[in-house]
């Protein structure tokens, strides 16, 4: 049983890294929040494995809130970049001329 | 021994993240990999058996901290960090005489777990015999940060609320923020 708990944090564990290379790597803004929004879930269910194989029951709140907070940022995300297209691009240098007005 | 894996691959996260910051010139994507990275501690704290400090990390730095960020931006107008101005001389050496005061500053400390140090020597063992005692908190952790430091951690709620208060005023605005002069009416 021990066991099968190592193999599947161990697991959780390489699917946080390939959320993080998207969140890291990610063309549009759309990647990242996706990318975080995993890396969020993972957390919850590694918080979640380590609090059986420890056997700290408590530890299970923190999973609880770790999703609630998930929840609110992405909403909170999401909202943000439905103003308009300008969040939708991610422009790397914007340049401006003396009195040009961004 | 999966305590140590996780802890590896947590720290790895984590430096992984905090580079992805400091390439990142998007402020949005980088204010979302603040949440992350604060998620990556927070996990850590959790590891390390601080469940209450896990909470409050959690809480402020992917939920609030995320949040009001995100909100700035939306209020502001510039949505890339300008690009990196050339190599400052001046800038260099204040952040390097800063490191190093900070840096003496350290050696008047007790070397890190030297068992003759104050805190072992006299106040670990009052912490874990009497802790359940004075405090009657399960966790010591929690037991000394919101009972024997209660003080301390009262002060820095204060500064913290005070703080998400002052950001909360200055983000409600009457006026809708004007998104590059392109009209809210859609």
């Amino acid at each position: 049983m021990t066991m099968f708990l190592y193999v599947i944090g161990f697991s959780i564990l390489v699917t946080m890294a390939l959320a993080l290379a998207r969140a890291l790597a990610g063309p549009t803004v759309f990647d990242r929040i996706l990318a975080v929004n995993m890396f969020g879930t993972k957390a919850v269910l590694l918080v979640a494995v380590v609090a059986f194989v420890t056997g700290r029951a408590d530890v299970l709140d923190i999973a609880l809130l770790y999703s609630l907070l998930n929840f609110v940022g992405v909403v909170a995300a999401l909202r943000l970049v439905e103003r308009g297209s300008f969040y939708a691009t991610e422009r790397i240098h914007v340049k401006t001329k003396p009195g040009e007005k961004l | 021994m999966m305590a140590l894996i996780i802890d590896v691959f947590l720290l790895l996260f984590l430096i992984a993240s905090a580079i992805g910051i400091l390439r990142a010139r998007h402020l949005f994507a980088m204010a979302m990999m603040f949440g992350l990275y604060s998620l990556l501690v927070a996990s850590l704290f959790l590891l390390l058996d601080a469940p209450d400090v896990a909470f409050t990390e959690a809480a402020v730095g992917t939920g609030i901290a995320t949040v009001l960020m995100l909100a700035t931006l939306a209020a502001t107008r510039r949505s890339s960090e300008k690009p990196r101005s050339r190599f400052s001389p001046s800038a260099m050496i204040i952040t390097l005489l800063t490191g190093g005061l900070l840096f003496y500053g350290t050696l008047d400390l007790p070397n890190f777990g030297d068992p003759n140090a104050p805190l072992h020597t006299e106040m670990a063992a009052r912490f874990i015999e009497q802790g359940q005692q004075d405090t009657g908190v399960p966790n010591l952790v929690t037991a000394v940060l919101a009972s024997y430091r209660g003080f301390d951690t009262l002060g820095e709620v204060t500064v913290v609320f005070t703080a998400g208060v002052g950001v909360l005023l200055l983000l409600k605005r009457r006026r809708k923020p004007v998104v590059r002069g392109r009209s809210n009416a859609r």
